[in-house]
C-alpha cells in the first residue's frame, strides 16, 4: 500500500505542482492517474521513488516513509517505464532487461538468463536479445521497458505515459498485454496518462487530476461514469457525448445502442448471455 | 629520393620515436580532461571559468612554454620532459572542452531514466554518461592525436629527436627531401593515428554502428512477428 498523506511540492522556480494531496494506492491493484498536461501526475509519481522529494506532507510505503529510506536502494526495488522507454541506447535488449538485477550484484550470466525469460513474459521474439533499441520498433521498445521494469521482480511498478508515444494499434495491443501481465503478476501498478479511455480500460481505481494535482474525483471506472462529480468531471469523461453517451434504440423490436454521434455501438444483451 | 634511401634507417628510427613521444601526451590529455570536463559539466557555473583557463593555455606559443616551463617545474631545458609536458598541456586545453561538450551531448532523459531505475551517480557516470559520450570524445581525441604528432615536431628547438629534426637538418644544409621526408612522415603517423583511433571507436561503440543500420533495419521482417 502507498499512502499520500497532505503531500505538496513546490519547485525551486515557485512551482506549486502538487498541492495538499492525499491518496491510498492499494496493495495489486492498478491506480491510474489522469489529468491534462501540466497537471502534477509526473512529479507524484516521482515522489513514489524520490526522484523528487515532498516539500511537505508524508508519502508512506507499506508504513514506511519512503523519506528515511536511501533513493538509490529505493529505485532498485521499484520498477520504473517510462514514456520514450528510457532505454539505454549503448545496451542491448537483454542487457537493458539485466540492467537493475545487474546494479544489484546478480551475476551477469543469472541475470541475462532471467532476462530472456521476461523477453517471453512480456511477449518479445528472443532472437532480439542482441539487438540495441535504436533497432527495434516503438512498441517493442516499451515491451523491452516494461520488462526491465518487472526484472526485479518488484512490488510496485511506475508506468508514466508508456504507450503514449506509440500508434493506436500498437498501443491497443500493449494496454492488452498489461492487463494480461497484471491478471497473473498482480503488481500494485500507479499508471500516468491523459487518455481516460485507456484510464478506465486499465484502472482498478481511477484517480482523475485537475491543475496542483487536486483530485476531481476518484472511483472505479464504473463509480465515475455513473456519478460525475462535477462537470468538470462529466465533460473531462466525455460522459455527455460522443462514445459515452449511449442511449436505446428499438430496431424491429430488437434494442440496439446508439453513441452521441449516431453510430451504431452494439446490441443490449441480457447480462447472463454475455 | 636517393637520399631518403640513402638515409633510410634514420628516419625509420625517428618516425618511431616520433610515435613514442606523440603517445603520452595524447594519453594524458584524455585522462586529465575527465575530471575538468566533468567539473566543468556537473557544476555548470564553473563550465565558463574551466574552459576559458584551458583555453587560454592554447594560446601559449610553444617556444614560450618550452622556456617557462623548465624553471618552474625544475627540469632542464633540452629534456624530453620538458616537450612531453608543454604537449600534454596543449592536449588537455582541446580535450577538456571537448569532454564537456561530450558529456553535455548525452541525451538528459536517459540520464534521467538510469538514476530513476537505480544507478549510483558515480556509476552513472562511467557506466552511461561516459560511454553514451564518446562519439563526441572521440572526435576530440582525434584532433588530439594530430596535433599533438605534428606539435612534436617543434621540440627539436630544445634537442629533442622527432621527425623535427629532418625539418631543421634539411633547411640547413639545403637538402629538400630530408625536409619532405620529415613532412611525409608525420602526416602518415598523422593519419595512422587516426584511422586507429576511428577504428577503436567502431570497436569499443558497436552500438554507434547499430544507430547507422537502425533506418534499414526498423523495417525487418521479425518486426510483425511481435508488433
Ligand atoms: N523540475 C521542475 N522544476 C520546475 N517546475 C516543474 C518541474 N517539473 C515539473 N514542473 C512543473 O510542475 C507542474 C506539474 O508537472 P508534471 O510534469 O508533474 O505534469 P504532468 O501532469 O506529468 O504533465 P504531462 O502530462 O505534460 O506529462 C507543471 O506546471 C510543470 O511545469
Ligand atoms: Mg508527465
Amino acid at each position: 500500500m502507498i499512502e499520500f498523506r497532505s503531500i505538496s511540492k513546490r519547485f525551486a522556480d515557485g512551482t506549486l505542482a502538487v498541492d495538499g494531496f492525499s491518496l491510498v494506492i492499494p496493495s495489486h491493484r492498478t491506480t491510474v492517474l489522469v489529468g491534462s498536461s501540466g497537471c502534477g501526475k509526473t512529479t507524484l509519481l516521482r515522489m513514489i521513488n524520490r526522484m523528487v522529494d515532498a516539500s511537505s506532507g508524508a508519502l508512506e510505503i507499506d508504513g514506511e516513509n519512503v523519506s528515511s529510506i536511501e533513493p538509490v536502494a529505493l529505485r532498485r526495488r521499484i520498477g520504473y517505464v517510462m514514456q520514450n522507454s528510457g532505454l539505454l541506447p549503448h545496451r542491448t535488449v537483454i542487457d537493458n532487461i539485466a540492467t537493475v538485477p545487474r546494479l544489484n550484484g546478480v551475476p551477469r550470466a543469472q541475470a541475462r538468463a532471467r532476462a530472456l525469460e521476461l523477453m517471453d513474459t512480456v511477449g518479445l521474439d528472443r532472437a532480439m536479445a542482441r539487438r540495441y533499441p535504436a533497432q527495434l520498433s516503438g512498441g517493442q521498445q516499451q515491451r523491452v521497458g516494461v520488462a526491465r521494469g518487472l526484472a526485479v521482480d518488484p512490488n510496485i511498478l511506475l508506468m508514466d505515459e508508456p504507450f503514449g508515444a506509440v500508434d493506436p494499434i500498437v498501443r491497443a495491443e500493449l494496454q492488452q498485454e498489461l492487463l494480461r501481465l497484471q491478471r497473473e503478476l498482480g503488481k500494485t501498478v500507479v499508471f500516468v496518462t491523459h487518455d481516460i479511455d485507456e484510464a478506465f480500460l486499465l484502472g482498478d481505481q481511477v484517480v482523475i487530476l485537475e491543475k496542483g494535482a487536486s483530485i476531481a474525483q476518484k472511483g472505479t471506472p464504473a463509480e465515475i461514469l455513473a456519478n460525475p462529480a462535477s462537470d468538470f468531471v462529466a465533460s473531462f469523461i466525455g460522459a455527455e457525448r460522443g462514445k459515452r453517451a449511449l442511449h436505446l434504440r428499438e430496431v424491429d423490436g430488437r434494442r440496439i445502442l446508439v453513441d452521441g454521434d449516431g453510430a451504431v455501438a452494439g446490441r443490449l444483451v441480457e447480462a447472463d448471455s454475455a | 629520393m636517393t637520399w631518403v634511401l640513402n638515409n633510410l634507417e634514420q628516419i625509420i628510427e625517428l618516425t618511431l620515436v616520433h610515435i613514442r613521444l606523440s603517445i603520452l601526451p595524447i594519453v594524458v590529455g584524455f585522462l586529465v580532461s575527465i575530471p575538468l570536463g566533468w567539473v566543468a559539466h556537473r557544476y555548470r557555473h564553473t563550465r565558463g571559468l574551466i574552459l576559458t583557463v584551458v583555453g587560454l593555455l592554447y594560446t601559449i606559443p610553444s617556444l614560450a612554454l618550452f622556456v617557462i616551463l623548465p624553471p618552474v617545474l625544475g627540469i632542464p631545458y633540452t629534456s624530453e620532459a620538458n616537450v612531453l609536458i608543454a604537449l600534454s598541456i596543449y592536449a588537455v586545453a582541446i580535450m577538456a572542452r571537448s569532454m564537456a561538450d561530450a558529456l553535455a551531448s548525452v541525451d538528459p532523459d536517459i540520464t534521467q531514466a538510469a538514476t530513476a531505475v537505480g544507478f549510483s551517480s558515480w556509476r552513472r557516470f562511467w557506466t552511461v554518461e561516459f560511454p553514451l559520450a564518446g562519439p563526441v570524445l572521440l572526435a576530440g581525441l582525434r584532433v588530439v592525436a594530430v596535433s599533438t604528432v605534428s606539435l612534436l615536431t617543434v621540440g627539436v628547438v630544445v634537442g629533442v629527436g622527432s621527425l623535427g629534426y629532418l625539418f631543421t637538418n634539411g633547411s640547413q644544409r639545403g637538402i629538400l627531401a630530408s625536409v619532405l621526408a620529415g613532412v611525409v612522415a608525420t602526416v602518415l603517423i598523422a593519419l595512422v593515428f587516426d584511422r586507429v583511433l576511428a577504428l577503436l571507436g567502431l570497436w569499443l561503440m558497436p552500438w554507434t554502428r547499430s544507430e547507422r543500420r537502425a533506418r534499414t533495419s526498423i523495417v525487418d521482417p521479425s518486426r510483425s512477428a511481435t508488433a
